[in-house]
């Protein structure tokens, strides 16, 4: 699906994956409840899943106010500043990038569109330069006619790491910047033509230093959403983000909520993506998870933004009750919960060793620690999810029939090992996640079973790449042979969800990387191999390979591909799931 | 003392008062049967050891144990009015008014948070329908004259900041504030050292005289009624035990517990090393009170009764002009006792 | 007197002074004991993905790379003299008392507290009401009615009122009284007007965490009250008052309440006190955006600026109810001398 037809430099590679931290939202989905829905066709009728590949509930009808709340903050309303999930599908609300993904259930969602741009990249013959030609009679909330600087200010800013440490650094790594620039607040009057030029106020033009083909994926970040440099206040932007669709900031409380009232100065008629339905949206922040779930289902709330699903307290409510259930959506979204395993940990630093502890594992087990099926999610046998191009179904090494290991397997390997009797090694865990505490029980279990003692050892969620299991030297030292561990990505692509979990340039000796066990220069290789080739159709076999080769390693042990279990507000219309987001798409959400 | 009803009623009478209370370990009979009579402008003393029952009855008279668990039965007539039947409320009108007491150790007596004069305006103003600072002036005066000097800076005062005797001043000008026709002092001296005491009584016998009220001064210790009684009742157990004149009681004593009291009274003309003779024993329960007398486990002389005082209780009985005394020993007995045994005793001792 | 109130201020600086070094040092140099570089630190405070260029920009600007104590200087100095911040266009002025930037959100801190602090007061004072009155109220009669029916049943509520948690009675007044309920009468979780909004909202969207966090105090103003009232009321000087024909109205209430009141206005102030740097049970469960719900997000989020801030306007008001009840002491026990 990625166009991504040439990847220069590895450096870029490094950046480019569009993972989010394991605890944030966002990732993308297959529809793998193809069952579950009737094929085609909108429906109003409450089912469970009727939003998973169709339009739930869909209505022209304006007016009311839309009530989000999130249990959490944003990291930025600024779209230079912000890199979760939920906030890259609700900024669209109020600002408008070049390019967007689709507002469409399923797999169409993958599609890319133009927004602000009249059409999608228009690249040079080499891909180093794209064009973008903006849509006359767009304004800013003020009335001021937006233009191609105001995108290149939004850019350029964006680029400055030490105000918006947030937010990614493809714009950083991949545009002909001049030398030391960093950005308009502290490079002041540095002439940046050379890498955008604005030849007048609709064209702007992006000169990379590599060719990139896939840069229309650049094209719908929210750095490209315009900002008026005459109303930009540096970090304290995010308090009033000047709008430049169909929603404007009326009252902003960082921390607290906000609420967004119509922009009279958007124009239907440049902007065949939105609806624009309800007529203003009131978002709390910070509101108690459980609080959430009990206003979604009482009607009192109309989304949970940040669309990672239920509470575990919900669930066995919800799920038991067939007229709740049918009012919730059970997507596999594309994140994996998996344990790391420490090729430098002894005797883990011997394969065979490492295989034991794959066919060992009871990965029953594991679900049950993550609260079944439909909360948890179904099992991995591999890395790559089944909503990821070129996801194949492998099963290297098979848990027995039922699941719960194989035992003699393990033996076998641990007597190649030369460990027949077993070895003593530790598993840490995030200690605030009850989740990943009851899976190292069940694999302290399991592996028991095979003469394999694990240790417990808790560390704080906070610290814990930073300083402990993310961090060689101390994962070493200690001895930290398995270390749970999960990792989502922003959209369905090989790239963004492998890169950071196995290339192993990732990892930091001062620690904080997300990979802390796979070390494989082969599969580095494949890496860098993969962002160089043109051909989709060649590489996603790439992406399988990788995923084949991690599994041989058996640096992985795969637990489960998550599910969520979103909750349909009431009276909501226009509701469904998109596998661009991972979660329910809020451009075009209206009332009854 | 005649347990009869006559026509005529004193100003205060009490015929065969009870308080007893319920509790756990059975009823503890704090007053049992008590009778008297006072007049205005006379001065009754009642006598005993604590527990005996006189701090009860003074806070019966006052209608103090109504609303609480107490039982009470007998009669209780002031002016021609019989309190025991009278309401809770009706009672409270006369009290601080029509009766008032002074209470021993006026530290904790009085309320630690507001000033003296603020406690002598609020008692005159729940019974006197005047502004502030008509109280006020009252309170000052009232102070002025139980001697407590530079009352007008004085009112403003707060107990803790009174000495010990200037307290017990503004305890009775307290008191005093509504002019009670009948005044009840429990135990007005003990806290005070000797000195001081002196003043107090001196105090109250004037403004006694000033107000022609009727006295009660309750104590265990003989000597501050000495001087101030015309009546004096010696309480043990509950009940009378002698009643008579001051000079009957201190003269010629008949019951051998009050022997007792005069033997441990301190006085003023006996050199502080001289040794006291004290009663043996303790006072008895309340709840399991002997058989027979109660005082008899105590007394020196039961074995002169023919185990009498054992069995029953004795009645109180006249020994001559308005002396009562309960006591199983005859007359003769009683005064050649006294006459051979005790009173040469106490006079050498 | 003013003395006294002057030389308690001065402790009172002097206390904040140690709060903010040892919630630095747990925050700073327990971490750095533990083996952290300023790029791990900082790690907390870019994206998950950053690169090690980004990490190494954002622990040179969050001055990570100086030594603690100039660290700790800095900080201080914001509180006294202001601090200057170029996190946009231009250099920005952060006028005394400074507590710094969100390490997180690059924006100053006390604007926040101060944002917050309404809401905390309104929480606290509120439910310090309701709890005063209704505490006092059941301990009163409760004490005058001992063993009485009424006074069991309270006393076993107050029970269940100190035992059970505000995460389970504010979950479970919220699922009862609000939702849109038949009994709804309250607001749900997360709504807050503030007073000169709009009183009446003001209060419809308090009155559940009040009665809810008024219902742990209450609890234990109510046991406080009954025993203080047995024993006041056995007071010598409750004798005097009724001997002096008070009604027994006047002497429950102006004598036996007054002097069972002096402990509990010591446990009172402080409780406020307490309260006023954050009910963070309460905030949380009602989502009620004030400083007990700011602290747990600051330190969630290890925003180092956020917690100092937070620590010191907590320290602060523990400080200054304990200035109060002492002062208040004098004056409502004449027998307290100020020294």
């Amino acid at each position: 699906m990625m166009r991504k037809t040439t990847l220069g430099v590895t450096a870029l590679g490094a950046v480019l994956a569009l993972g989010l931290s394991a605890c944030g939202g966002g990732g993308s989905a297959t529809p793998s409840q193809s069952g579950a829905a009737p094929a085609g066709g909108d429906t109003a009728k409450a089912e469970f899943n009727a939003a998973l590949t169709q339009v739930f509930n869909p209505s022209d009808k304006k007016g009311g106010i839309l009530k989000f709340a999130n249990a959490g903050d944003w990291d930025s309303l600024d779209p230079a500043d912000t890199y979760y999930g939920y906030s890259w599908n609700f900024v669209r609300l109020y600002g408008r990038a070049l390019v967007m993904f689709k507002p469409a259930p399923g797999k169409e969602s993958s599609q890319l569109v133009p927004d602000l741009a009249e059409n999608l990249g228009t690249p040079s013959d080499d891909a180093k330069t794209w064009t973008y030609k903006l849509r006359a009679g767009v304004k800013f909330e003020d009335g001021t006619p937006i233009t191609s600087k105001d995108v290149k200010y939004g850019v350029l800013r964006s680029l400055d790491k030490e105000v918006f440490p947030d937010g990614y650094t493809y714009f950083n790594d991949t545009l002909d910047l001049p030398k030391d620039y960093k950005g308009p607040y502290k490079s002041k009057g540095v002439n940046t033509d050379k890498a955008i030029e604005t030849p007048d106020d609709q064209t702007i033009v992006f000169h990379l230093k590599q060719a990139y083909s896939g840069f229309d994926y650049f094209a719908q970040l929210p750095a490209t959403i315009p900002v008026p440099e005459a109303k930009d206040t540096g970090a304290k932007y995010r308090e009033h983000v000047i709008s430049s669709g169909p929603y404007k900031f009326d009252k902003n409380e960082i921390g607290k909520g906000f609420n967004l009232v119509r922009n009279d100065q958007w124009d239907q008629a440049t902007d065949p993506n939105r609806k624009a339905l309800p007529d203003g949206y009131e978002v709390s922040t910070n509101v108690n998870a459980d609080d959430i779930d009990n206003r979604l289902l009482s009607g009192d709330l109309h989304v949970d933004i940040a669309g990672t699903g239920a509470q575990p307290a919900t669930l066995g409510r919800v799920l038991t009750d067939p007229a709740l259930k049918a009012n919730t959506d059970n997507p596999t979204i594309t994140r994996l919960w998996y344990t790391s395993i420490n090729g430098n940990v002894k005797p883990l630093d011997n394969i065979d060793c490492r295989k034991a502890v794959e066919y060992a594992a009871d990965k029953v087990a594991y679900q049950t620690a993550y609260g079944g099926e439909f909360s948890g999610g179904q099992i991995a046998t591999s890395l790559l999810p089944p909503g990821i191009p070129g996801h194949a179904d492998i099963n290297p090494y098979p848990s027995g029939t039922d699941n719960h290991g194989d035992i003699a397997k393990a033996k076998e390997a641990l007597t190649a090992c030369g460990q027949p009797n077993g070895f003593e090694t530790n598993i840490a865990y995030r200690a605030e996640r009850p989740k990943e505490k009851a899976t190292a029980e069940a694999l302290q279990q399991s592996l028991s079973k095979v003469g394999i003692k694990l240790t417990l050892k808790p560390f704080p969620q906070a610290d814990y790449y930073a300083l402990y299991a993310g961090k060689p030297g101390y994962a070493k030292d200690n001895k930290l042979g398995l270390a749970t561990n999960g990792w989502g990505a922003d959209w369905p692509d090989g790239y963004g969800f492998l890169q950071q979990m196995v290339d192993s340039r990732v990892i930091r000796d001062s620690g904080g990387s997300s990979n802390i066990s796979v070390r494989d220069p082969e599969v580095d290789k494949l890496i860098d191999q993969a962002s160089l080739e043109t051909d989709t159709a060649k590489r996603e076999p790439i992406w399988a390979q990788i995923d084949q080769k991690v599994m041989d390693d058996a640096f992985i042990l795969p637990g489960l591909w998550a599910k969520s279990l979103l909750i349909r507000g009431k009276g909501v219309t226009n509701v469904y799931f998109s596998d661009a987001t991972g979660m329910y798409d809020y451009l075009n959400m209206g009332l009854q | 003392m005649s347990e009869r009803i006559t026509g005529q009623k004193s100003f205060l009478e009490l015929n065969d008062l009870r308080i007893h209370f319920p509790t756990d370990d059975g009823v503890v009979k704090s007053v049992d049967g008590l009778s008297f009579r006072l007049e205005r402008g006379k001065t009754l003393g009642i006598v005993g050891e604590s527990g005996s029952g006189k701090s009860v009855t003074s806070l019966g008279v006052l209608g103090l144990h109504k609303g609480t668990r107490a039982r009470i039965s007998g009669e209780i007539w002031l002016d021609g009015e019989e309190l025991v039947s009278a309401t809770q409320e009706h009672v409270r009108t006369l009290r601080g008014k029509k009766m008032a007491m002074i209470f021993q150790d006026p530290l904790s007596a009085m309320h630690p948070y507001y000033t003296v004069g603020a406690q002598i305006i609020e008692a005159y103003r729940i019974h006197h329908k005047v502004g502030k600072a008509v109280a006020r002036k009252h309170a000052i005066d009232m102070l002025g004259r139980v001697g407590i000097p530079q009352p007008e800076r004085r009112v403003d005062s707060y107990p803790h900041e009174f000495s010990g005797g200037m307290r017990q001043r503004a305890m009775i000008a307290m008191a005093l504030s509504c002019d009670p026709e009948l005044l009840i002092a429990d135990e007005p001296t003990t806290a005070l050292d000797v000195t001081v005491q002196a003043q107090i009584l001196d105090l109250m016998r004037d403004l006694q005289q000033e107000f022609n009220s009727a006295l009660i001064i309750i104590t265990h210790d003989l000597g501050v009624v000495a001087e101030l009684a015309d009546d004096i009742l010696v309480m043990y157990g509950g009940k009378c035990i002698e009643y008579g004149g001051a000079e009957d009681i201190f003269e010629r004593p008949e019951h051998p517990y009050t022997w007792g009291l005069l033997g441990s009274m301190p006085r003023l003309d006996r050199e502080r090393t001289e040794r006291l003779m004290p009663i043996k024993g303790t006072p008895p329960s309340l709840i399991n009170v002997p058989d027979g007398c109660a005082f008899h486990p105590r007394c020196a002389f039961e074995g002169r009764t023919e185990g009498r005082a054992r069995t029953r209780v004795p009645e109180l009985l006249e020994t001559e002009g308005g002396h009562l005394v309960r006591c199983h020993l005859t007359r003769d007995e009683r005064r050649g006792i006294w006459e051979n045994e005790i009173k040469p005793n106490l006079e050498s001792a | 007197m003013v003395t006294y109130i002057i030389r308690r201020l001065i402790w009172g600086v002097f206390m904040l002074a140690i709060v903010s070094v040892i919630t630095f040092a747990i925050f700073f140099l327990v971490p750095r004991l533990a083996g952290a570089t300023s790029e791990s630190l900082a790690t907390r405070y870019v994206g998950r993905t950053a690169s090690a260029e980004q990490v190494k920009i954002a622990a040179e600007k969050l001055g990570f790379n100086d030594p603690l104590i100039v660290q700790y200087g800095r900080f201080a100095k914001g509180i006294v003299a202001g601090a200057d911040y170029d996190y946009g266009p231009g250099v920005e002025r952060c006028p005394a008392p400074c507590f710094g930037y969100s390490f997180l959100t690059r924006l100053p801190v006390w604007p926040d507290l101060l944002n917050r602090l309404p809401v905390t007061i309104s929480l606290a004072l509120g439910a310090a009401v309701i709890w005063l009155v209704a505490g006092v109220a059941t301990g009163v009669v409760s004490a005058l009615r001992r063993g009485s029916f009424f006074d069991r049943a309270a006393m076993s509520i107050a029970l269940a009122g100190v035992s059970l948690p505000i995460f389970f009675t504010g979950i479970v007044s919220l699922v009862v009284f609000s939702y849109g309920r038949p009994l709804a009468f309250a607001a749900p979780g997360g709504s807050f007007t503030p007073f000169f909004d709009n009183p009446a909202m003001w209060a419809y969207s308090l009155i559940l965490p009040w009665i809810t966090l008024a219902f742990l105090y209450a609890a234990g103003y109510a046991r406080l009250t009954r025993s203080g009232m047995l024993e006041t009321m056995n007071e010598d000087y409750i004798r005097t008052a009724r001997a002096k024909g008070l009604t027994e109205r006047v002497v429950v209430f102006k004598h036996g309440l007054r002097g069972a009141l002096t402990p509990i206005l010591t446990i009172f102030g402080l409780d406020l006190g307490l309260l006023m740097g954050g009910a963070v049970l309460t905030e949380s469960t009602f989502s009620l955006p004030g400083i007990g719900k700011y602290a747990i997000d600051a330190i969630t989020n290890q925003d180092l600026p956020k917690v100092m801030g937070v620590t010191l306007v907590a320290a602060f008001f523990v400080v200054m109810a304990n200035l109060v009840v002492d002062l208040l002491y004098a004056v409502v026990d004449p027998r307290v001398r100020l020294t």
